[in-house]
């Protein structure tokens, strides 16, 4: 057993805890703590896949900004423990099943194929240069309309999000 | 040596646990985080892909996946203030104004 196949079994158990945790967990700040544990790990596995810069983005940005969002909405509306009503129990009576039916097959088809190599760890693909390189040539249309789409987002949050008697923008 | 199935099969494995949590969970603000998890599962599908046809293209599409969820997290928990504000509750069942 490799050194890599060791490391990325450790993030992956830390992976599927983290997921498992969420999904019992039935206070949302103990699920959106189990939520920052699973993108950790997952930066993890991409450093083991050679994307270091995606790894930074995904602690920077997932597990940093967009958690702190999570959590501070969270600690906002003071949410408690959610209670159990008879249409989660019947999604839960259907649902599980039914996605433990999907993901065998899903399993199946996947082991099916197989076989590719590992990216040695000191020989890392996704470098900065490289990944600004495509991002700001090939895909430098999609990059601005996302930067249109991220401003509209944000104008439309600070709308959303402001009292509704009192119009957006003006300080009380 | 890792191969590329395992990858999948831990990428397959998040997306079904956000699947059944958007389906179990009643609380809006975990069925949100449910989302996440499903796509931090194809994240990992397209970095996991990126790596073994040496295509960087499958890693710059992982930002843009991450600027729609940054979009989508930004707008989504607005609403869930703007609702909260509203029916005094983060229950979905008890958000039912559209329901028969």
């Amino acid at each position: 057993m490799s050194f890599h196949l060791i490391l990325f079994l450790a993030f992956g158990a830390v992976c599927v805890a983290g997921a498992v945790n969420l999904l019992t967990q039935r206070h949302p700040i103990n699920s959106a703590l189990s939520l920052i544990a699973v993108m950790g790990a997952l930066a993890g596995e991409y450093l083991l896949l050679g994307a270091e810069f995606v790894a930074a983005v995904q602690v920077i940005v997932y597990a940093g900004a967009i958690m702190v969002l999570f959590v501070f909405v969270i600690m906002l509306l003071n949410a408690g423990v959610e209670e159990q009503t008879r249409g989660s129990r019947t999604a839960l009576v259907l649902g599980v099943p039914g996605m433990l039916t999907g993901g065998v097959l899903m399993a199946w088809v996947v082991l099916r194929q197989s076989g590719t190599r590992a990216v040695p760890i000191d020989a890392l693909p996704g470098s900065p240069r490289d990944i600004a390189q495509l991002l700001f040539h090939d895909f430098l249309l999609p990059f601005e309309v996302t930067s249109v789409l991220i401003l509209i987002a944000i104008m439309g949050a600070v709308v959303l999000a402001s009292k509704p008697d009192s119009p957006p923008g003006r300080i009380d | 040596m890792v191969p590329l199935s395992y990858y999948l099969l831990l990428s397959a494995f998040l997306f079904s646990c956000g699947v059944v949590g958007f389906l179990i969970k009643r609380n809006i603000i975990t069925i949100f985080m449910s989302i996440e998890l499903m796509l931090n599962g194809v994240n990992l599908s397209f970095v996991a892909f990126a790596a073994h046809w040496h295509a960087l293209a499958g890693q710059v599409f992982v930002f843009f996946v991450m600027v729609v969820a940054a979009a989508e997290a930004a707008v989504g928990l607005a609403i869930i203030i703007a609702v909260y504000r509203t029916r005094e509750t983060l229950n979905v069942d008890q958000v039912n104004l559209l329901k028969l």
